[in-house]
């Protein structure tokens, strides 16, 4: 393998890692506070398929990140009704909302624009277009250094660079901020925070709302940015790879950059099985690079790499007691 | 949220006039229940508490409305001789108000410091609140000899020292008024003792203290006032000193109650259960009980003592079956198998051992299944209650409602729910349905943990009258009184080893007490 393909490798490792990562995030932000979310799947559908209707409708890719957002928010309300205000099960509220979103978005796609559950083709100002850093062209000149600045930290769109800033701000809003040890707090004590006079449901549901703003920029990242336009289930299981890498990174951000990283190199070695051939002199189904992410994850909830604690209150309606 | 014209401290109180805490006329109800009724009292500044009542007498629902979980129906409060609405939590830290709950309300995998200022940051960020909360936190420890590092992590804590973390919570909100829900309950006697001293200093320094507990000692030896409830009503309210333990159990039951249990002498015969050398490793691999030596006779109560945790609940989990050990246990004279296929209930049952779990809630009963299902639950092989291949229910039911009725369940119907009775009938469902069946070993754990006391009184009888049949009795609790009142020898269990044997009419608190805490026999 020459050092061409390796940094295309990378740069596409990139690419598929951004909805990961944001995804992840996303759910990171709302099991810290004690909320399961099993749904950053369907939000992300969702968003994907608001994001590229909207930008097709418009022409405006930034009012169609605007409605995924928005869409994504729409679902994470509906799972705080049922999961904070009305103590539901959520697992249960997220899996509705899987299918929910998988079905909605298809019927809406078909109304609207009646090209088989697709929205059209995004063209020019309907997509996130490649940033080019300052100097890439004649950076990319000086040997070794240069194609890495050029081809794979130059030349994504600006939704990359928001998912990788969001590691170090996701970080000190948890661990620096008055926000944070609360939100951390409501994961792992719900009662604590109550009887602090802080009001556990408030932080619940930003924290489900933020969880709603990362997973719909991962969701317009996927139709306007990744691919140009939205189609069926374009999803295609993020939202549990997410879920996978959450458990990997155990609840932390920079850990969580880690695994959507590795995930999604093991994404794109799925697309460049001759790279595989080139490195190990065999062939290897793509199919089984996909499924790595949910290998690993099983191995570590078995408890071989360490312990993976969930935030000790998560899952669990709260109620107060006497 | 309305802080700022609730928020009823007053600066300027002259010392000693109004009451700290004037509660006039609370009532509260829960549907048909009524958890309050009229409650009046008037706690004056710099004093101590004491709210004394058995279980659902209504003590922690008065404390909740005081501490804003419930809003009272009728009724006013004042602080300070002030008229203050407390809505919410947030306004009754406001109005100078900490309460230290009997579960304690603090972040596990937290630090102290961070336990501390939750809820009570300064600003958007928390370095400046740490820092400044470290700072208020030494003059605290320094004001009132309340010492623990700041950077610990909770759950490396002991629980006595987690109290005091709640403790210093609550002064560093500035609260004026304390209230301690059943504070005692997990700490040994010395905890218990340093716990005593500090609220102590706390009323020298001018703070009003309200301790709720259903341990008479404790209020005997700790308050300066007492206010007795018994269903939802406030009974009485006298100075302690004018008091005795006897009067005061007689307001909380409305009946004279023996408070030492009438037992003769026991006359213990052959050794029914022999213990050697048992060691259990639990399920993470730490060594909860390292190899003790232990005999229960025929005709004795043995009482196991000690602080919760310290292998106590592994040796019953052995004994009735559900946790592997290595060692030696005989019962009858013969082995028992400790690891092996015949290591469940089951076997355990045939082998003449009966078991009343610790946490009857989780172990004893399935809080959803009615009475009956709840008595037929290990011995529904018996052939009384079979019919063919099916269960004969109307048989079960039948002689659930008799043992109902010689255990004094009240509702005695056996189609309730075991969720819906209270605690005391829930276990004497489950000892009902152990000792009936006549076994050679009881083993019994924390008998009357969260029983009111005329069911406590009900219990111990009938342990003792198992013991007058001949019967080996090996009883655990952490209750110090309990195990003395009840047990003719006591072995106390410290960190997977027992401490050391006493006959339990030649020991006392003390002595017990130093060999819970690990202080060598």
């Amino acid at each position: 393998m020459d050092f061409l393909t390796l940094i295309q490798l990378l740069d596409s490792t990139v690419r598929l890692a951004t909805p990961l990562l944001l995804a992840c995030l996303a759910g990171l932000f709302s099991e810290r506070a004690g909320i399961f979310d099993i749904g950053l799947e369907g939000k992300m559908l969702a968003a994907a398929f608001f994001s590229a209707a909207i930008a097709a409708l418009t022409g405006s890719v930034w009012l169609g990140l605007l409605a995924g957002i928005a869409a994504s928010m729409a679902f994470s309300l509906l799972h705080g009704l049922a999961s904070i205000t009305f103590r539901g099960n959520q697992l249960i509220s997220g899996v509705a909302i899987n299918f929910l979103a998988a079905g909605l978005t298809v019927l809406i796609a078909q109304d609207w624009f009646s090209q088989g559950g697709r929205t059209p083709s995004l063209m020019g100002g309907g997509r996130f277009e490649p940033l080019i850093l300052p100097f890439a062209e004649s950076i990319g000149t000086i040997p070794f250094l240069g194609p890495i600045y050029q081809e794979l930290i130059s030349g994504h769109s600006i939704l990359v660079y928001i998912a990788f800033a969001m590691v170090p701000l996701t970080w000190w809003v948890l661990f620096r901020t008055r926000f944070g040890l609360r939100l951390r707090a409501v994961g792992e004590n719900p009662g604590a925070v109550d009887t602090a006079g802080v009001s556990v449901v408030g932080l619940r549901y930003a924290a489900v709302m933020i969880c709603g703003v990362l997973c719909g920029i991962a969701g317009a990242y996927l139709s306007t940015a990744l691919q140009a336009g939205f189609v069926k289930d374009m999803s295609a299981g993020r939202g549990f790879i997410a879920l996978a890498a959450l458990i990997f990174a155990k609840w932390r951000p920079w850990h969580a950059l880690y695994a959507t990283l590795l995930f999604g190199l093991f994404g794109a070695l799925e697309t460049r099985p001759d790279v595989i051939q080139a490195i190990f002199g065999i062939k290897v189904q793509g199919a089984l690079l996909g499924a790595l992410p949910y290998v690993m994850t099983v191995i570590i909830l078995a408890g071989f790499v360490g312990k993976a604690i969930p935030p000790r209150a998560g899952g669990e309606p709260y109620v107060k007691e006497r | 949220m309305s802080a700022e014209n609730t928020s009823g401290r007053q600066e300027t109180a002259a010392p000693g006039s109004a009451p700290a805490i004037e509660l006039k006329g609370i009532s509260k109800a829960f549907g048909p229940v009524q958890a309050n009724k009229d409650i009046s009292i008037r706690v004056m500044p710099g004093t101590i508490h004491g709210i004394i009542g058995e279980n659902g007498a209504g003590k922690s629902t008065l404390m909740s409305i005081l501490y804003g979980f419930y809003k009272a129906d009728k009724g006013e409060i004042f602080i300070s001789g002030r008229k203050t609405e407390i809505p919410d939590s947030q306004a009754a830290i406001a109005a100078g108000i900490g309460m230290v709950f009997q579960h304690f309300k603090l972040v596990e995998n937290f630090t102290v410091l961070e336990n501390i200022i939750l809820g009570a940051e300064d600003g958007g960020l928390l370095k400046p609140s740490l820092s400044k909360a470290r700072k208020t936190l030494l003059e605290l420890e320094h004001e009132y000899g309340l010492n623990v590092d700041p950077d610990a992590v909770i759950e490396d804590l002991g629980v006595g020292m987690q109290q005091r973390v709640e403790i210093l919570k609550a002064l560093y909100r500035q609260a004026d008024i304390l209230i301690l829900d059943e504070p005692t309950g997990v700490l040994t006697p010395a905890e218990a003792d340093q716990l005593f001293r500090i609220l102590d200093r706390l009323r020298e320094e001018g703070k009003t203290i309200i301790l709720i507990t259903h341990k008479l000692r404790e209020i005997m030896e700790a308050t300066d006032t007492v206010s007795v409830m018994r269903r939802g009503e406030m009974t009485a309210t006298v100075k302690t000193a004018e008091t005795s333990p006897a009067e005061l159990a007689e307001l909380m039951v409305g009946r004279k109650v023996l408070l030492r249990v009438d037992k003769a002498p026991a006359t213990p015969g052959k050794v029914i259960l022999d213990i050697k050398g048992l060691r259990v490793v639990d399920d993470a691999g730490v060594e909860r009980v390292k190899g003790i030596d232990l005999q229960v006779r025929a005709g004795e109560i043995v009482g196991i003592a000690g602080v919760a945790g310290n292998g106590q609940s592994e040796l019953l989990e052995v004994l009735g079956g559900y946790a592997d050990a290595t060692g030696d246990i005989q019962v009858n004279g013969q082995q028992l198998d400790l690891s092996g296929k015949l290591s469940d209930g089951r076997s355990r049952r045939a082998r003449g051992i009966a078991h009343v779990p610790e946490d009857r809630q989780r172990e004893g009963l399935i809080m959803d299944f009615s009475a009956w299902e709840n008595t037929a639950f290990g011995y529904h092989r018996d052939p009384a209650y079979q019919s063919g291949i099916l269960l004969n229910n109307k048989a079960i039911k039948g002689d659930t409602e008799a043992k109902m009725q010689r255990f004094d369940v009240r509702p005695p119907n056996p189609a309730l729910a075991a969720k819906n009775f209270s605690g005391g009938n829930q276990q004497k469902i489950v000892l009902a349905r152990e000792i009936e069946r006549n076994p050679d070993l009881l083993l019994i754990g924390q008998p009357t943990r969260g029983v009111d006391i005329g069911a406590i009184e009900f219990i111990h009888q009938q342990i003792v009258a198992l013991r007058d049949k001949g019967k080996a009795i090996l009883l655990v609790s952490v209750e110090l009184e309990e195990i003395l009142a009840l047990a003719d020898r006591v072995a106390v269990m410290f960190d997977g080893h027992i401490m050391g044997e006493r006959q339990s009419a030649e020991t006392d608190e003390k002595e017990l007490g130093l060999l819970m805490a690990g202080v060598g026999s």
